[in-house]
């Protein structure tokens, strides 16, 4: 489903180059549920961005279902991120002058659907997170919990093949973290491949792989037995 | 891009920011109005310029006669110059090159009496050609003619208004007798006069006639003689200056005399108060420019201010698949759609009020019916949309070239 061989990232920081990445080989199959690994500067959110196609690589090469990923132009990585891929942000990112189900039905705006089906998808959507009676509330009606799940259901409206969460769980508390968490579990059961990136050894534990991250290298790559939810 | 989905898209963003969607269209809004509103006034000023020779004819001199302030041959100082028809003549002998039209004119205060109506009325002795100098309308019968002149014949023409005080309505004033002073005259025509009330109330006679009145003598008050049109304003002064020394010979008056012989050149002040209106015309248009270019700059701010808030909201629907295109669009067509719907909301409420306004500022602020042609109005409107279009096109292309990671960083 999604393959990375050696990739090189480095950022220019004034004179200097900061090498981030130094060679990252990594191959996710369909239906893996993925936890990445590492503390601060390790790199991860840049391979988050690489995979996510909000930045590029300058070396190696990144395929995405048997797609090679290179030299996209903006219009290009925007079609892309809209087909392929789903984002859940720690921060939850809904637009919030826009209520449940208008920031789910977004992604299949710019794809192109018309407004009665993307509603009705968005409320299929909302349903499947538990979130049906919210879905005329705003953001700011909503608690941390249950933005997340809003944005969850916006990241899989647009049936995505990868969905990626960066740090999910990050700004909320144990207890919605596990009722996110075991969304993500039921959606991953479902047959959907997420990748999770986070510094939470809990939340590793729910995935059923973890990889880890240390200076730009993956140092620890191994299939965990998944503590369900 | 331009799908019904695309609007009610933004429709949707300009109803649930109505602050910001406020904000944008207020500041267009008053850009428009101030410039409508200034524009307005500045051609009520020129409205109220034209006004003072809006009912004499521009070609025209009028030459009065002085006291000399200088003996010549013979004649003492301080000699009060009178015209008689002889001058009159001579004139028409010796300027036919020049003239136009000739016209005396004798000025009396009268009483004017039909049957149990009266007043004092301003009588002018006159010769036909004082119809074109007044541009008097004659809107029944007709205006004194050269054989009414010839035969003196007590024939008046009466304005409007003195129509209007003498005559019960509906009375047909024509073919009626009335008294000037003692004597009685036939009304023979009725005109109007687009130059106010003042020039209503006056009642034409043949000159002849009342110099029959008065002795049978034959004093002129005044000469108005028009010149060709072709000769333009530099002929005009030409016929003057040759006017008077024509008349200063003719009267015996020193030729270095500055008394005696007054010629008043209506086109020479007309001139001056062109040149006036030219300058006031240049003004109006720097201000007008200078009004759009701060609603211009006005709009420019709050673009980039509108661009800065949504760059979060940008880097959101750019991760959900929104191109750099879309995102250029969405920004563009709401600002366009904002600055004309309040752009006209603005236009519309300027012309309101100058139109409201009418002439109620005439008498203290020389602004006569202010106004601004709607054309001019609309292009400033649509200059003001095209400018602010450009001005959120640049904020917006950076917006669309913010990588959504940057955009999404945590506040």
């Amino acid at each position: 489903m999604l393959e990375l061989n050696s990739l090189h990232k480095s950022y220019k920081m004034g004179s200097n180059y900061l090498h981030v990445l130094k060679g990252i080989n990594f191959k996710v199959n369909e239906g893996e549920l993925v936890a990445i690994m590492g503390s601060s500067g390790s790199g991860k959110s840049t391979l988050l961005n690489i995979l996510g196609m909000l930045d590029s690589a300058d070396k190696g090469t990144y395929f995405l279902d048997k797609i090679e990923i290179k030299n996209l132009d903006e219009t290009k990585a925007a079609r892309y991120r809209n087909e392929f891929l789903g984002f859940v942000f720690q921060s939850f990112n809904l637009i919030n002058y826009k209520n449940a189900v208008e920031n789910v039905a977004l992604p299949l705006y710019y794809r192109g659907i018309a407004r009665k089906k993307r509603q009705s998808e968005a409320l299929n959507f909302l349903d499947k997170v538990g979130l049906s009676n919210w879905s005329k509330h705003l953001p700011s009606e909503l608690s941390g919990g249950q933005k997340q799940r809003v944005a969850i259901a916006r990241a899989l409206v647009s049936n995505p093949k990868v969905l990626l969460a960066d740090e999910p769980t990050g700004a909320l508390d144990s207890k919605t973290s596990n009722e996110v968490m075991s969304i993500i579990q039921k959606i991953n059961n479902e047959g959907k491949t997420i990748l999770v990136v986070t510094h939470e050894e809990e939340i590793a534990k729910m995935c059923k792989r973890v990889v880890k991250l240390k200076d730009g290298l993956i140092i620890e790559d191994k299939y965990i037995k998944q503590k369900l939810l | 891009m331009f799908s019904r989905d695309t609007w009610i898209e933004i429709f949707d963003t300009i109803t649930k920011n109505k602050l910001r969607t406020f904000l944008s269209g207020f500041t267009v809004a008053l850009g428009i109005f101030i410039f409508v509103v200034l524009f307005g006034f500045g051609n009520g000023l020129k409205n109220q310029f034209k006004e003072f020779f809006l009912d004499d004819a521009t070609n025209v001199l009028t030459i009065f006669p002085g006291k000399t302030s200088k003996p010549f041959m013979g004649f003492k100082s301080k000699r009060q110059i009178r015209f008689e028809n002889s001058d009159l003549l001579g004139i028409k002998e010796n300027f036919t090159f020049f003239l136009e039209n000739i016209s005396p004119r004798i000025t009396r205060y009268a009483q004017v009496t039909y049957q149990l109506e009266s007043n004092n009325y301003r009588t002018k002795g006159v010769s036909p050609s004082e119809q074109y100098f007044e541009k008097n309308i004659v809107t029944g019968g007709r205006y004194i003619n050269s054989k009414d002149v010839k035969n003196k014949e007590k024939y008046a023409v009466i304005g409007r208004l003195v129509v209007q005080d003498l005559f019960k309505p509906n009375e047909n004033p024509i073919g009626k007798f009335i008294n000037i002073d003692s004597s009685v005259f036939k009304v023979i025509g009725v005109f109007k006069d687009l130059g106010g009330d003042n020039e209503e109330r006056v009642v034409v006679i043949p000159y002849t006639t009342r110099q029959l009145i008065e002795k049978n003598n034959n004093y002129i008050d005044q000469i108005r003689v028009s010149y060709k049109r072709e000769l333009g304003y530099i002929g005009g002064i030409g016929f003057e200056n040759k006017l008077k020394i024509f008349l200063k010979e003719k009267k015996y008056i020193d030729p270095t005399d500055t008394k005696g012989i007054f010629i008043r050149n209506v086109s020479k002040e007309l001139k001056q108060n062109q040149d006036f209106s030219t300058v006031l015309q240049y003004i109006i248009t720097f201000v007008g420019i200078g009004t759009l270019i701060a609603g211009v700059i006005g709009i420019s701010n709050i673009m980039v201010f509108v661009v800065k808030e949504r760059t979060k909201e940008l880097g959101i629907r750019k991760a959900l698949g929104a191109t750099p295109n879309s995102v250029i669009g969405t920004i563009l067509i709401e600002s366009i759609f904002i600055t004309t719907i309040f752009g006209y909301m603005g236009m519309f409420a300027g012309i309101i009020l100058l139109n409201s306004l009418g002439s109620t500022l005439a008498e203290n602020y020389f602004i006569k019916d202010p106004f601004i042609n709607v054309s001019t109005a609309v292009f400033a409107t649509i200059i003001l949309i095209i400018f602010g279009a450009i001005a959120g096109y640049i904020p917006a292309k950076r917006a669309s070239e913010i990588k959504p990671i940057v955009a999404l960083r945590d506040e």
